[in-house]
């Protein structure tokens, strides 16, 4: 199993549980990426590749020259990414018109002032971006979320290289705004209730919020596994194994969303 | 090698000379086979050094040969990579932010790695100068991992305290973690450079009644300026070249370096982050290489020089 960092802990979690109740199954674990995984699923070096992103058209057509066999796409689980801000931020809550504002190509929303904080409690009153590395599935999916397809990020904000690092800043850095998996908040930090509007009703990032259709949290994405072709043997009994009862609650223990089922 | 000759040479005197004889014959014939795994090693590091600048090449060209437009790639600001459907290529943010880290930390390393070496080489003995080798040789031993996390942990919020910045992680913060990361092998290599001037040259200062500082200023600088040069020149290639610390001391950000406390990028950090979720073959995974490349040549230029300054001193002591 290869790929994603968002889901490295919760593939390795995975692993050691499934060892544990079956110990002649060995599950190598390694990350690097979702396009990494991706990539090494195409060249047939691994046998599941774990993705917090679709897959793109042209690996999907890779998949099926390399492979002879379609690729097939698996939920089991969902992330909810949370917006998070220092825990001396006086702000509780904000919208996604807003969040696009200060993430977005040409964004309007630059100083904490603007969303009403008293910069004196932060020390300065820019506001600092803090972002993901270009490439990362986090990245691409908070912008989808937040920004519609055809808005590109406003360069210069920071981007940090793994999910922990964005929250970690965050907790060092006052004036700083981040976005991570809802699993990652430490000390330091809070996150923050999102709206669909201004002034509309924001949602807390819990799982019962993350699940729901209607008034849910509205980021949330799914976590993926693919393989080529009908997952067989050994590959295929993990995969089950993982829907089932046990691998999911590896999920809710990791911080993710376990799938509605098993709630 | 001189230990072991007189070590040997002792046990002969001592009357063991049967032993040492036997030993001489097993090394006679091994001799050949050792020879040829030392010329092995030689030739490896050639080796090595082709087989990658071949693979960072051939990985590269798909996008050399006309499909990135050179011009954009040298002189843009917008690195959009994986923008759809237009991405962009430009590195001049990146290739600015390189320079500036370089630049900026050499202003701290310099006059601090020079001093020290002086210092070592010159002011202190004994005790003292051992301790300080001693020191300074585990400073260059802190993986840059260590130096990145110390940068954003603990650097990263003194800067926010001290200056009022909005944020910890930025040029400054990235030059001082450089810094303390190339002053290790300034030292060295400086010292060294000193330590090669003949005493002769003190000892003729001395007697014409230069103070120990115009000593140093007048006769020592000018002495081992080539050696010092290569000091410089070895701590700048160290800086360019370092990845992990400032991919996570400098902020990683897309920004113009305006002022000391903005947070920039460099281009060995876009490689680092980008790399791994780049999608194979693709253009953005080839143009990292390209980048690879540029990096390749540049520092191929700095040791160049470096090495070529080290050979001006072995010929003006010959």
């Amino acid at each position: 199993m290869e790929g994603s960092d968002t889901m490295i802990n919760l593939a390795e979690a995975w692993a050691e549980k499934y060892h544990a109740s079956h110990p002649e199954a060995i599950i190598q674990v390694s990350g690097g990426g979702s396009g990494v995984g991706i990539a090494s699923l195409i060249d047939g070096n691994c046998d599941i590749a774990s993705a917090s992103r679709k897959m793109k058209d042209k690996e999907l057509e890779r998949v099926f020259l390399k492979r002879g066999q379609e690729a097939r796409e698996i939920i089991v689980g969902y992330d909810a990414l949370a917006v998070y801000i220092h825990k001396d931020n006086p702000l509780d809550s904000i919208s996604l018109e807003e969040l696009a504002e200060i993430y977005g190509v040409g964004g309007k929303i630059t100083r904490w002032s603007q969303l009403g904080v008293d910069p004196k409690r932060l020390g300065n009153d820019t506001i600092v971006r803090v972002s993901r590395q270009e490439g990362s599935g986090t990245r691409d999916y908070f912008r989808e979320a937040v920004m519609g397809k055809t808005r590109d990020y406003e360069l210069g904000s920071i981007d940090q290289n793994g999910s922990v690092d964005v929250v970690a800043l965050v907790a060092h850095t006052p004036s700083a705004i981040g976005y991570s998996g809802m699993g990652y908040a430490m000390a330091g930090v809070k996150t923050l209730r999102i709206s669909k509007h201004k002034g509309g009703p924001g949602v807390a990032p819990t799982f019962e919020n993350a699940l729901k259709r209607e008034g849910g949290y509205p980021i949330t994405r799914p976590l993926l596994l693919y393989t080529a072709g009908q997952p067989k043997d050994k590959a295929g009994e993990l995969l089950h194994w993982i829907l089932d009862v046990p691998g999911q609650a590896v999920v809710k223990e990791l911080g993710y969303v376990p799938l509605p089922t098993h709630e | 090698m001189s230990d072991q000759t007189t070590t040997t040479g002792r046990a002969v005197r001592r009357g063991s000379g049967r032993v040492y004889a036997a030993l001489q014959v097993v090394l006679d014939r091994t001799e050949p086979a050792v020879e040829w795994l030392i010329r092995l090693c030689g030739w490896s590091a050639i080796l090595f050094v082709f087989g990658i600048f071949f693979f960072v090449f051939r990985e590269a060209l798909p996008m050399l040969s006309g499909k990135l437009n050179l011009t954009e790639f040298f002189t843009s600001d917008q690195w959009r990579p994986t923008a759809e459907p237009q991405p962009h290529y430009g590195i001049l943010v990146q290739l600015l932010g390189t320079l500036a880290v370089t630049g900026l930390s050499m202003l701290i390393a310099v006059p601090l790695g020079l001093g020290a070496a002086v210092y070592i080489s010159e002011f202190s003995g004994g005790r003292v100068r051992e301790t300080l080798k001693i020191l300074i040789e585990l400073l260059a031993a802190i993986p840059s991992v260590v130096w990145g996390f110390i940068g954003y942990m603990v650097l990263g919020p003194i800067i926010i305290r001290c200056t009022g910045a909005p944020v910890g992680v930025n040029l400054l913060n990235g030059s001082i973690i450089l810094a303390l990361m190339s002053v290790p092998i300034i030292v060295s290599v400086g010292e060294d450079a000193l330590k090669a001037v003949p005493d002769s040259f003190r000892e003729a200062a001395l007697s014409l009644g230069a103070s120990r500082w115009e000593i140093v200023y007048r006769v020592l600088f000018p002495a081992a300026k080539n050696g010092l040069l290569a000091a410089v020149l070895l701590g700048v290639g160290r800086a360019i070249g370092e990845t992990m610390a400032v991919l996570m001391a400098t902020g990683h950000s897309l920004k113009m370096p305006h002022s000391l406390l903005d947070p920039i990028r460099t281009l060995t950090a876009t490689i680092a982050a980008e790399l791994g979720e780049a999608v194979q073959g693709e253009a953005h995974y080839r143009v990292l290489f390209v980048i690879g490349l540029v990096l390749f040549v540049v520092t191929f230029i700095v040791n160049l020089t470096a090495d070529l300054v080290v050979k001006g001193i072995r010929n003006e002591r010959a």
